[in-house]
Parts: C-alpha cells; structure tokens; sequence
C-alpha cells in the first residue's frame, strides 16, 4: 500500500469557477498512473465519500497525457461568499493526500 | 496565413505579478509578432469586481505594462492585454487605460489604442432572460431576476472576435475588460487564418504565464512565448532557468477548470481528447492533436455581484486547555448572548450575520472537513460580523469581543480573558462585502453586440 501523497507528483484544488471546485491528482509516470487506475481507488465514490457530495454532483475524468486525474464538485458556497472559507478553492485537497493505493 | 508562423509572447500569468526584465529581453529577440498578458482571474473572489478595484498594486502593473509596451512599440507589434485591472469591469479597464497613458506621456510614446468594454447593464441582461437567452452555467441553476436587479456589477467574458475587430481596426495596443483568457492571444491566429484549435491552445497556455513550465514558481512569475504553425505549436518559457515538457504541458490543461478534455469558448469548443505533446529539445514541447468544434450557438459568459453587507472582524485565540476542548459550546453561548444583545437594540436578524471561523477546526474544509478530533493546544477564532451598514458591523463585532473574552464556561479559572487578541485596536471594519450571484451564458445577436470598441490616439 502507498499513500497518494507517496506517489503523486502533484495533489492539488483549485476553484474551476467562483462556484465549483476541483481536484486534480498527477503521477509522475504512464506506470504509477496505471497502477492507480486499475486500482480503482479514485472513483466518484471516494469523491462523495471524502467531500460529502452526492456521487451524481462529482464529474470525474481521467487524462492520460498528464497522468492524471480530475475529479469537479460543487462549492459549498459561491467564491467569496459570506459563508465560504477558500476563496480560491486551493486547500480542500488535504483528504486525498491519506488515501491508500494498494 | 501571411506568415507561415506567429510567436507570441506572455511576459507573466498576470500583470502586475512580474518578471524578470531580463527574461522578455531574451525571449523578444525571437522577433515576436504579439505581445499579450492577461489581466485578472475571478480567483480573488467578487469584491474586485464589486468595489472596481485591482487585486494588484498600481506601481507593479505599471512596471509590467511599461516593459511590454515599449517592446510592442519599439518593434511596432501589437500589445493586448486581457480582463484588465483584474476584474475587467469600466473602472477597471479605466484604471488600466490611465497606467498606459501616463507611460506614454512619460516616454513621449504614440500609438492607436483600442479599449474594449465589457460591463453590461442589468437591463440588457434582463432582457436577454426574458427573451430565454440565458442559461445557467453548471453547477448553478436558472438565473434569478432578482438577482440581475440586485446586481451592481456584471461584466461579460469577450471572446476572439472583439480583439479580432480591434487588430483589423489598426490598433497598436488593445486593453479589454472581462475576457476569456484564452482569448487575449488566440484571436491573432484566428485572425491570420491558422487553425483556430492551434490557437486557442496557444491561448490556454499563453494566459497563465510560465504555469506550463517547472520548476513552478522557481524564479517568482513568469512568462512563455508560443510559436503556432500550420499544424503544430510550440511552448517554451522565457526564463532559460525553466524548461516545458510534455508533463508539464500536459498538465497545464488541468488548470482551473472542470475537464482537461474539452474547453468551452463563446464560438465552440476545444477538444483536446486526441492531445499529443512532445519533446523537442530540452525546453521546448510540440503540441499537436487539439481539435475545435465550432457552435451555431454563440454564447458569451456573464459573471455577476451584489452587494451583501460591511464586515468588521477580530483576529483572536485561546491557549486554554479547557477551552480548546469546550470551543464550539462555548462560541454557541457567546453568538446566544451577543443575538440577545443585538436584539435588544431593536436590530432585526435579517439585518446582519455573525461567523465564527475557528482556525484550527474545520477552518478550511468548513462542514466538509472529515477530521473529526481536535489535536492541537491552541486555536484561533476569527469574529466576524457583516451588517447593513459598516456602523452596525462594528457594534455587533464590538458585542462579540467582548463577550468572547469574558463568557463563562464550565471549569474556567482564567476569569481575566479566555481569549485574547494580538492587535490594538482589535476590531478591523473590512468594508462592503460582495457575492457572486451570476455565472450564467447569454447568446448575444453578434460576437461584438456586448462589447463595444473604443479608438482612442495616445
């Protein structure tokens, strides 16, 4: 078992616009990315699991060219808005960081 | 195509983040045919775009804009620059267009200059909903009409054309408000008849300086240079200390956005599903693969803000052991008190928000933090309270220090302050606060109906 924070090259979030969020996961190789994948570990499941979303609101996508994978969410609130707490999104990748790759 | 390749340069991701000067001398010695750089993000959130200001220092833009516009009028290029000000509303573009004016007059330099605007009236936007041209940008629903009357500031996303029209237009310097990104430094290309998937990849990548390159950050911001041919591009950053590669490149096309498959541009989208980037020498990545499927449909993306209150804040913490443990009780009795306070003065809840942010618990993730146990012997609180009016934020946050330092808690013994507060005064008014409440797609009648052209001689 290997943690995501152990093989990624970058665990990141950033806001995709002022009202959705979006995680992306990039491993340094074609190997490590395919060992991910086959895995199965990154799935809207784990996403709805990790961010308390409804699995129909996570939009997942692979891109093999950056060995890579991008998972889109709702925000809780609008960019900025009284109750937001990330203006830009950039720190709610934390819960990936832990997850294990067997 | 006139040329057989353009070469485009992006001194930085941002005017006004900087660059080595010695950088943009280097990468201008490639004989460019454009320089261009974008000019703003909504990424610092909706109070920009309400209060018309800029997110970045007056002195820092100028410092950029005066090296690109030397180099653009020295070898009588273009130089285009993109959601400028920040949040490219007319005070924006405004505040942008006295930097270059004051430059030129400085330098003794002359060119033909066309503003771009691209603030739109809530009217207009009004009735483009009533007519059914309005449709909501996912993860949000129907537009609100309320919210188009609540508005104070809408701006529109330009698209290539407008940059086209002003190119043909004969303007040597080209500032325009809220733009699609890509945009700025695609419409050149499209204009010269390449393929437009090429340049709006070139855009992609363009608009967010040296992101494309590593070691990220390694030397502050910085910027690119593109190079679109026939039927490939070339990247490479400015700064020789940087190298692109095909994972780095790659991994651009993550950028703040839902998909790095397919990017949706006012005239169609790009599809980047058959991308292919490779190595052609230490620093350089060849891009080949991008393709764009034009719409029928046109549509143009609408950002929005209203103004919801003042704030007033007080940065505080406790090292009490027994209050860490007992914090969310005991900030539930000091809103309790503060709301029978405020109530007392006649003040209806409606009228204002009280927010506790608790650094050190679920600050950051809010109620999507998964960490459940506190670990830690100290935290901080943030009070925060926005109100109708700043006066009245300042009175409510006022009631909730104060209540905060003195409340009591079960097994207190630290009756002189439970919190305590690292600045004096403590209590900071912050001013009008701002939300987003738009971010929506209207079909214009034409690509340049939102955003008129304005030919100015400098």
């Amino acid at each position: 078992m290997a943690r995501i924070r152990d093989l990624a090259v970058i665990c990141r979030s950033k806001n995709a616009n002022p009202f959705s969020l979006t995680l992306d996961m990039v491993f340094p190789d074609q190997q490590t990315f395919e060992r991910v994948r086959t895995s199965g570990v990154i799935s809207k499941q784990l996403i709805s699991r990790l961010y308390s979303v409804p699995e129909s609101d996570v939009l997942l996508v692979e891109f093999p060219p950056a060995n890579a994978f991008k998972a889109t969410i709702p925000r809780l609130h609008g960019s900025g808005a009284v109750e937001d707490s990330d203006v830009y999104g950039a720190q709610q990748h934390g819960p990936l960081m832990d997850v294990e790759i067997p | 195509m006139s040329e057989q390749e353009l070469r485009i340069i992006a001194p930085t991701a941002i005017v006004g983040y900087g660059f080595q000067e010695s950088s943009l001398e280097r990468v201008l010695q490639k004989d460019p045919h454009l320089i261009a750089c974008d000019g703003g993000s909504t990424d610092p959130g909706p109070n920009y775009l309400g209060m018309g200001k800029a997110f970045v220092g007056r002195d820092a833009a100028k410092r950029d804009l005066s090296l690109m516009l030397h180099a653009a009028v020295d070898r009588k290029i273009p130089m285009i620059v993109g959601t400028s000000g920040g949040a490219g509303g007319d005070a924006h573009l405004q505040w942008t267009r006295e930097i270059v004016e004051e430059i030129a007059r400085e330098n003794n330099l002359h060119f033909k200059m066309a503003l771009i605007h691209a603030e739109q009236s809530k009217e207009y936007v009004a009735k483009k909903l009533e007519d059914g041209r309005v449709e909501p940008i996912w993860p949000l629903g129907a537009l609100d009409p309320g919210a188009v009357a609540r508005s104070t500031n809408i701006v529109g996303m330009a698209g290539a054309e407008p940059y086209i029209e002003a190119l043909g237009g004969g303007a040597q310097v080209i500032l325009c408000g809220r733009s699609d990104d890509a945009a700025i430094f695609a419409a050149m290309p499209i204009k010269e008849e390449f393929d437009p998937a090429l340049g709006w990849v070139a855009g992609k990548l363009l608009e967010c300086g040296a992101a494309c390159a590593v070691p990220r950050q390694k030397y502050g911001s910085e910027g690119i240079t593109v190079t679109v041919r026939e039927d490939h591009i070339l990247v490479e950053p400015n700064h020789p200390g940087l190298t692109c590669t095909p994972l780095s490149v790659s991994t651009f096309f993550l950028h703040e956005n839902e998909t790095p498959l397919y990017h949706t541009e006012p005239s169609g989208v790009l599809d980047l599903t058959a991308l292919d980037c490779q190595a052609v020498d230490e620093r350089t990545v060849k891009i080949t693969g991008a393709q764009f499927h034009p719409r029928e449909k046109y549509t143009i993306r609408l950002e929005g803000v209203e103004l919801v209150g003042y704030r007033c804040i007080c940065v505080s913490y406790t090292r009490d052991p027994v209050l860490v443990q007992s914090i969310d009780g005991y900030l539930d009795a000091v809103r309790k008190l503060v709301v029978s306070r405020v109530d007392g003065m006649g003040v209806p809840a409606e009228d204002y928000k009280l927010v506790f942010r608790v650094i050190g618990k679920n600050a950051v993730m809010g109620e999507r933090e998964p960490v459940k146990e506190i670990l830690t012997h100290e935290l901080g609180i943030i009070m925060e309270a926005v109100a109708s009016t700043q006066e009245l934020a300042n009175e409510i946050l006022g009631l909730a220090r104060q209540a905060g330092k003195n409340l009591h808690y079960e097994g207190k013994l630290c009756d002189e302050g439970c919190i305590t507060y690292p600045y004096s005064p403590s209590d900071i008014p912050a001013g009008p606060v701002y939300e987003y409440n738009m971010l929506h797609a209207v079909e214009p009648d034409s690509p340049l109906e939102m955003f008129p052209v304005e030919y100015v001689t400098v």
